[in-house]
């Protein structure tokens, strides 16, 4: 599905700046990985790279959507071939209204696919049902994007987002940053009702509580712009007893 | 620096050519009188110059310059004209002057209307007590010579007295069909005590254009006042309204600015009697070489008012937009609530808002708050738009109409909202 070979960043701005220094992993249909590092180590600019941020410069490597060249892409090109980041930090916009947001998302992408537009009473009802499911009221269906909205409130809305766009490839970006234990529950419920054979998903976490609601089926240790560790949900466990710190001395040596 | 008296002497002495080959219409009484001292007020006054207070972002002169006024039509590409779709009397102005065959019978309940130019040869009207009355009121602190030689020379408009509710808005449409027109229109709208009306306008009058509106709003009364100035590129033109709220009374006044090389729009609101409010709001696109300025005056002078000033403009290659917004509050104005925005969106770097928000306040138990800010497009809002599948055009132009919809939701009625709004949604389609 994802397929990351040898990636390299740098800031845009600062070429001095270098944020991943050889990344590569990959991810098949139907998987969950999990990246898992500390603060600083390339988690968020990894998300940024791979969905298309301005900022940022590939310098060497490739990263591939099912066999096709995504740094290639347009940020909207990249999303219309099944690629979506939840945002850490969902972005609010005044003015537009959620429901707005969500029917021009959509159908940009159908119509980017070659697909017939939704009508806006298909739309209606598939946005209902899904908002009904994530206990999203009609009320924030109607507000401006993100705008008054809770932490928890703002990561339900990337998840509708999610569930109505039916991508390929999800990336997480610390989508349990904010959360208390209650509306992280709800946000990995609504993600696991996602999981299916065709669809993968890319977790980036800080703490391995989300990973105990999201089982990753690999997890992937990111320190200085690189994998140091891969292994199965029990490395996730380690982290959360003893921290990087011995992981990172281990790579070292 | 010039000195002041050297400055006023010019001033007069370019009023006194203006006016030396121009005679007065012929007119019953009343209107000769109000013509008479509104004539009397431009010779005093002379013409505006860059160097007033009020004109020191815009230079006043293409709007009075003699010689030839000329410019392009545009090609609406058969595009149905803003509020197409909606019920309403119809009062079509081609170039400046009323087309009686264009337009609907002047006959709807609630309302008397009447051409000016009909009105001006009788003796005695209902309008006497008005005409020009606001226009002569305004000229303190703030001189606005445009207006009195509008009063003095303009033969074309309407004169609306609303005595009811009626059922359709009143639709001021003006047509551009000649290149070199100059045109004058004045208006006067008398709301009586509880009456409500709209009053619509659209399309680009001339290509020079100097226009009057009057309106005397009685207690209880409401008027909404919605303005589409056209997209016309090659004109200048400036645009007065006038209004005085008795108690209780309520203006609500939009006004959609799309193009104009030089195009001023002047709102100067009395709030007279307790209790009153008056919102005036403007959405102004611009692109190229464009030139355009907001100026409000709103004068708290009773108890218990509430004014709202938001102005939004989004400008690019090149274009200019200009905010000057005051807010008085008079000793008597206690409980005053008074609430002011511009803020502009620049597209590019060549784009450019000049602001200028003032308040004066002489009443101690007030609520006033204004702001103004100039932005470019969000660079964030802009990737989550993209992140989503939204092609960058695509989430410029709904970015666009959402930094637009504070000013939007002014109007009352979403009807004519949408349709604006589909209008500027086509605006910037049209450029990409």
């Amino acid at each position: 599905m994802l397929e990351i070979k040898n990636l390299h960043a740098e800031l845009e701005d600062d070429s001095e700046v270098k944020i991943l220094k050889g990344l590569s992993l990959k991810v098949n249909p139907g998987e969950v990985h999990a990246i898992m590092g500390p603060n600083g180590s390339g988690k968020s600019t990894l998300s940024y790279v791979l969905s298309g941020r301005d900022g940022y410069t590939v310098t060497d490597g490739s990263a591939t959507l099912e066999g096709v060249d995504l740094l290639e892409m347009e940020a909207e090109e990249r999303a219309a071939a099944g690629l979506f980041l939840a945002f850490q930090y969902p972005v609010e916009i005044p003015g537009v209204g959620n429901m707005t947001f969500l029917r021009t998302a959509v159908n940009a992408q159908r119509k980017a696919r070659g697909q017939e537009e939704l009508s806006a009473g298909e739309f209606l009802k598939v946005v209902r049902a899904k908002a009904k499911d994530l206990q999203i009221d009609a009320d924030m269906l109607k507000r401006p994007v993100n705008v008054g909205f809770s932490g928890g409130e703002k990561k339900r809305n990337e998840i509708l987002q999610m569930a109505m766009l039916e991508p390929k490839m999800c990336i997480l970006d610390e989508t349990d940053s904010g959360l208390d234990v209650d509306a992280m529950k709800l946000v990995a419920d609504g993600v696991n009702a996602l999981r299916d054979a065709g669809r993968s998903f890319l977790v980036i976490t800080h703490y391995q509580r989300l990973l105990d609601h999201i089982v990753p089926d690999v997890v992937h240790i990111l320190s200085e712009g690189r994998i140091i560790k891969t292994g199965g949900p029990e490395l996730a466990l380690e982290v959360e007893r003893n921290g990087y710190a011995d992981l990172m001395a281990e790579a070292q040596a | 620096m010039m000195p002041r008296a050297k400055l006023k002497a010019q001033k007069v002495e370019a009023a006194q050519a203006l006016l030396a080959d121009r005679t007065l219409p012929e007119g019953g009484a009343w209107i000769t009188k109000a013509r008479n001292a509104a004539q009397a007020r431009v010779r005093d006054m002379g013409l505006p110059t860059k160097r007033d207070e009020y004109w020191r972002y815009t230079d006043p002169r293409r709007l009075t310059d003699a010689g030839v006024v000329a410019g392009a039509l545009h090609d609406t590409k058969g595009e149905p004209l803003v509020f197409d779709q909606i019920d309403r009397i119809k009062l079509v102005f081609v170039d400046g002057v009323f087309d009686e065959q264009a337009s609907d019978p002047l006959v709807l309940d609630g309302v008397e209307i009447c051409q000016l130019s009909q009105a001006a040869r009788t003796d005695l009207h209902w309008a006497r007590d008005l005409y020009g009355s606001l226009d002569a009121r305004a000229q303190s602190p703030v001189e606005r010579p445009l207006a009195s030689l509008n009063t003095a020379y303009a033969t074309e408009g309407v004169l609306i007295r609303v005595t009811g509710k009626p059922q359709k808005p009143i639709s001021l449409i003006y047509l551009r069909k000649s290149e070199t027109a100059d045109a004058m229109l004045h208006h006067v709208i008398r709301v009586e005590a509880g009456a409500e009306a709209t009053v619509l306008e659209n399309g680009p009058i001339a290509t020079r254009f100097n226009q009057v509106m009057e309106v005397d709003i009685a207690d209880g009364g409401t008027l909404h006042h919605i303005r589409a100035q056209g997209r016309d590129h090659e004109r200048v033109g400036s645009a007065h309204l006038f209004a005085r709220l008795g108690e209780g009374a309520h203006l609500k006044s939009f006004t959609l600015t799309a193009n104009g090389a030089l195009i001023r729009n002047d709102s100067i609101i009395w709030l007279d009697g307790a209790g009153g409010s008056a919102h005036v709001a403007g959405a102004t696109v611009g692109d190229g070489a464009f030139h355009h300025d907001d100026t409000v005056f709103i004068t708290h002078g009773a108890p218990r008012c509430e004014s709202r000033q938001v102005f939004k403009k989004v400008l690019r290659g090149g274009a200019v937009g200009v905010f000057q917004g005051k807010i008085l509050v008079d000793q008597i104005a206690q409980l005053t609530d008074g609430y002011q925005i511009s803020q502009s969106l620049l597209l590019d770097e060549n784009a450019q808002f000049l602001a200028k928000p003032e308040l004066e306040i002489y009443a101690d138990d007030v609520k006033c708050s204004h702001g103004s800010t100039s932005g470019e497009i969000d660079d964030n809002q802009l990737f989550y738009l993209r992140a989503r599948g939204v092609p960058e055009d695509t989430a410029k132009t709904l970015l666009v109409l959402a930094f637009l919809a504070e000013a939007l939701d002014e109007i009352a009625d979403s009807a004519f909202a949408d349709d604006l709004r589909t209008r500027l949604e086509a605006w910037f389609e049209r450029r990409g």
